[in-house]
């Protein structure tokens, strides 16, 4: 394998199989990493060309669903609907047969059933499908919910608009064509059992233009998922034996206007972090482990304790997050502000033991909340995936 | 990553997964999954000869008409002619679209779909399909309904076929639209072009 793989090579891969295609994945990205940190700390990293990348498939079947350990494509669309009164479990079992009949044919390349503009369905472009069931899916289906709302935390703003959902649909690929399609033939065949409740849709660096495996900016300039789980710690972090995990996704919008307003420094302060190399205040590096225990001349933490990466900092990598966010950018006002942010998407084993320590403590005393506001959140279990001929969540509604 | 419902490697899935809540019975929302009788296995002979590829229905509420669509699939060296199709969730008819007096009209085919040698034939909306005239219930999506084709040398070909919500291609199968029993044209198809 080569440092960056072509995309041929990574499409291989990716459709080596379900289960074997799932493994190889997180070791393609696990080994680009290692390969790239010894190119040195360059703020800016040229991708491979982008032949390939419309043809490019990533397996739908196995024992995990797809769309959460591989790379995040450029594109997202979370569609989450709210359930109708009489969709009850048989409903439920239903909806999801023939949500994951379609999705298993379109992220393959191959139309929907009775797709009505078969040729959007063509060009896959890493196109993924992920079902995360809400609370109130579990309460249709009589069932007790392994996951529950987030309580309220001081700096939230949140929205009706941009919080809960029964259902989760998150649709990924290259291709903005391609998740529309996808979105549209989706939401067609969850019409009968369900209305949608929010749509939010978000893009992070276009294919090919960034090597594969390296953190990329969001929309703050901060490079952003640094201290993400890859490997063996990501499997830890993230799934649960049975192959499920959870999945919050919280809307955080950008303070842009008083952010702009800080000079380099004061941003790198709210952080912990260089703007330019994402390396720790104590590192030279991005990928240099922050030292918290570090003083300066005058005794205090070069890491301050107000800062980002000091209350977002997790010790055992079995309690880390999956961040796998995804950039929006609005329609500005007419006096020309911004409506833009994050859509925060952050997957693990367990919302309560991961999700909401770091969460409290970000809410709690974090200098970056001057410049974020949460205004939507929302919180999903992810069931496991399924074979050929099965369906998404079978093995809770069956 | 296609899903190619060979009509005997789909009942063997859909009997592996425990399914176990409408499996193929006759489209009903309410059917009780242990009254499921499997389909009559096919003779040998016409398993080989046709299957029925990405099969789907219309879903449709209790006694209004609806079709089911798909591609055949002749894998032989000789022309095979579907002649007949039954389901238990409704009398059905083989049906064709066709120009007639400049308006298009859906009609019965009672000479059957012909599947060249080696070739497919598709079914679609706005095309050639497998008419439900009259669904004892309600055929809800999601719904997993079981049909048996006849060839033209008596052979039967079963599948099963998912329901979909669906509104397209000019296809109206309105309560209002009446099937003539002479099978003469019925009422034009609205927004269909030929």
């Amino acid at each position: 394998m080569t440092a960056r793989p072509g995309p041929v090579s990574r499409r291989r891969l990716l459709t080596g199989g379900a289960v074997a295609g799932l493994g190889a994945v997180t070791g393609a990205v696990a080994t680009g990493v290692a390969a790239s940190r010894r190119d040195g700390a360059s703020p800016v990293v040229a991708g491979d060309a982008a032949a390939g990348v419309g043809t490019g498939t990533v397996a739908f079947h196995g024992p995990r669903q797809a769309g959460i350990a591989e790379d995040p494509p450029a594109h997202a669309a979370f569609v989450a609907f709210t359930l109708a009164r009489d969709t009850d479990r048989r409903a439920l079992a239903r909806m999801l047969r023939l949500l994951t009949d379609d999705a298993a044919r379109l992220t393959g390349g191959v139309p929907a059933l009775g797709d009505t503009d078969a040729a959007l369905a063509l060009l896959p472009a890493r196109l993924t499908v992920t079902f995360g069931f809400g609370p109130g899916l579990y309460r249709a289906a009589g069932l007790a919910a392994p996951v529950a709302d987030l309580p309220r935390f001081g700096i939230d703003r949140l929205q009706p608009r941009w919080s809960g959902g029964d259902l989760l649909l998150q649709i990924c690929a290259d291709d903005p064509l391609t998740v529309a399609h996808t979105q549209r033939m989706l939401i067609k065949d969850a019409r009968p059992f369900a209305t949608v409740r929010w749509v939010q849709q978000g893009f992070r660096r276009a294919p090919g233009v960034q090597a594969a495996g390296h953190s990329q900016r969001n929309i703050l300039g901060q490079l952003d998922g640094t201290a993400n789980p890859r490997g063996a710690v990501l499997d830890a972090a993230v799934w649960r034996p049975d192959g499920s995990s959870t999945v919050v996704v919280r809307r955080i919008r950008a303070e842009i206007e008083t952010w702009d307003l800080l000079s380099v420094a004061d941003k790198e302060n709210s952080v912990g972090r260089r703007m330019d190399t994402g390396a720790p205040f104590t590192g030279r590096a991005e990928h240099d482990e922050p030292d918290f225990a570090a003083l300066d001349a005058s005794g205090l933490p070069v890491m301050p304790d107000f800062a980002h990466v000091t209350r977002a900092h997790v010790t055992d990598p079995a309690l880390k997050i999956l961040r796998r966010p995804y950039n929006y950018d609005g329609v500005p006002d007419p006096r020309g502000r911004p409506d833009t942010g994050l859509i925060f998407a952050a997957f693990q084993r367990d919302i309560v033991q991961q999700f909401l320590p770091i969460q409290r403590r970000l809410a709690d005393k974090d200098l970056l909340n001057e410049w974020i506001t949460p205004i939507g959140s929302a919180v999903f279990a992810v069931p496991p995936g399924c074979a050929a001929g099965g369906w998404i969540g079978e093995q809770v509604l069956g | 990553m296609q899903t190619t419902w060979r009509t005997g490697a789909r009942r063997g899935a859909l009997a592996s997964t425990a399914l176990g809540i409408t499996l193929a019975l006759a489209g009903c929302g309410d059917g009780d999954a242990t009254a499921a009788a499997p389909a009559p296995a096919p003779p040998a002979s016409a398993a080989a000869a046709l299957t029925v590829k990405d099969p789907w229905v219309k879903a449709t509420g209790a006694g209004v008409m609806t079709a089911a669509f798909g591609v055949l699939v002749n894998g032989t060296g000789a022309d095979v002619t579907v002649a007949g199709a039954s389901s238990p969730a409704s009398p059905m008819e083989l049906h064709e679209m066709a120009v007639q007096d400049g308006k298009m009209v859906m009609r019965p085919k009672p000479a059957g779909f012909v599947v060249k040698a080696g070739s497919t034939h598709e079914l679609s909306p706005g095309g050639d399909h497998l008419m439900l005239m009259n669904p004892g219930a309600a055929i809800e999506a999601g719904d997993e309904v079981a049909f048996t084709l006849t060839l033209g040398d008596g052979s039967t070909v079963p599948f099963t076929a998912i329901a979909k919500p669906f509104a397209g291609a000019g296809e109206s199968y309105a309560p209002g639209m009446s099937m003539h029993p002479s099978g003469t044209p019925m009422a034009p198809m609205a927004g269909a072009t030929p």
